[in-house]
């Protein structure tokens, strides 16, 4: 064993230290995690052995009919990036469909907002409280836009607990 | 006026200021209920519709037409009593005369859902790419829902409120027009269809699906 492999052996086994590190760090719950750590260990061995020893790597490439170790791990590569792929596109889905609820939900209650908040701008404390159809559309057309929003936007307990009387 | 109170208008929003406030005004003349859903637009839409005397319900970012719809739905069934909903193009290439026989037409015969189709009769003008488009689209439509209608992707609908809350859009983008036919035949609720005049002005043909949509909207399909 020369001594330039030492060298390369120390910074592959570092770097897959680090990366093992900020894995396990990163937070899911509780089962995925166990799970997710599990493998990362196992993952952390093989690759271990695999850089102390690189001849175990070609002999498993061997005994699985592939020629060499280093063609072994491209095929695990293409594997893993590929199920990467899978993954994150299934986690964007989910993350695109939060938005869209969390966007409607916040719409709607400014929607509730400024229709609850009507009579405050216009001195009618009754009548238009109610949000559905007891809310007249022309008074809803007739109010500066601007001012509206600036006034429901600080203030959202007020329409909330009740039209101001005054 | 008095007899459509139980109906609200739904109109999805976004980019269409130079337009928008003559289709509300329009809306306006027979319908006392309108609601745009605006989705995120970066022009003067929001001033002009409710300039106009639309109430305008705002998404804070861009999602798309299916998401707009259905924050309309969510809008009605929530905050208002309404009995009939009706969707409604922005683009002005709907007649409001066509809306007003579609919820009485819903409400003389009964029926939960009206379609509205530009193909059972012959006012609509349609260019040979544009039929071909739509007539692709129906026909992948009614593969996947099991309906058979005439047209697909045409905004007008009347939506009675027990139809309008078995409809959940997961389709964000323009796959919602088949995918809220699907989840309509669903409820197994009494449904027909009725023809409505679309009107292609340059505004609209300059807006509208090209052929190339058309294939996102299969794509969209297929991998749901």
């Amino acid at each position: 064993m020369n001594e330039e492999k030492i060298w390369i052996q120390v910074l592959l086994l570092l770097g897959v230290a680090v990366v093992t590190v900020l894995l396990t760090r990163s937070t899911a719950d509780a089962r995925h995690q166990a799970v997710r750590r599990v493998l990362l260990a196992l993952f952390a061995l093989v690759t271990a052995a695999a850089i102390l020893f690189p001849t175990i790597l070609s002999r498993i490439a061997h005994t699985v009919g592939v020629n060499r170790g280093t063609d072994l791990l491209l095929y695990l590569l293409v594997i893993a990036f590929l199920s990467f792929i899978a993954t994150t596109y299934r986690r964007m889905k989910g993350t695109d469909r939060r938005i869209t609820e969390l966007t409607r939900e916040l719409a709607l209650t400014e929607a509730r907002l400024e229709r609850a908040g009507l009579p405050t701008a216009h001195q009618e404390p009754d009548g238009a409280a109610h949000p559905g159809l007891a809310s007249p559309p022309a008074a809803a057309g007739e109010q500066a836009d601007a001012s509206s929003s600036a006034e429901a936007a600080p203030e959202p307990p007020g329409p909330v607990q009740g039209p101001d009387a005054s | 006026m008095a007899s459509f109170d139980d109906t609200w208008i739904v109109v999805p929003l976004y980019n269409e200021a130079a337009v928008i406030a003559d289709v509300v005004a329009d809306l306006h003349t027979t319908f006392a209920h309108v609601v745009c859903i605006d989705d995120g637009s970066t022009d003067a839409s929001i001033e002009a519709a409710e300039g106009a005397g639309a109430l305008v319900v705002r998404h804070a970012t861009n999602l798309g037409q299916g998401a707009a719809l259905q924050t309309g739905i969510d809008f009605v069934l929530a905050q208002t009593a309404a009995r009939y909903l009706v969707t409604f193009d922005a683009d002005g290439q709907h007649q409001v005369a066509d809306a007003e026989a579609m919820v009485r037409k819903a409400r003389e015969e009964d029926l939960a859902v009206v379609f509205g189709s530009r193909f059972l009769d012959e006012r609509t003008k349609a260019g040979w790419a544009k039929r071909i488009v739509l007539k692709t689209a129906v026909w992948a439509t009614n593969q996947t829902t099991g309906l058979r209608l005439t047209d697909a992707h045409n905004g007008l609908r009347v939506i009675r409120r027990d139809a309008a809350a078995g409809v959940s859009l997961k389709q964000n983008r323009m796959a919602h027009a088949s995918e809220i036919v699907l989840q309509l035949g669903r409820t197994r609720l009494p449904w027909a269809e009725h023809p409505v005049h679309v009107l292609y002005t340059d505004y609209s043909k300059s807006k509208g699906q090209s052929l190339l949509n058309a294939v996102n909207i299969l794509v969209d399909l297929v991998f749901r």
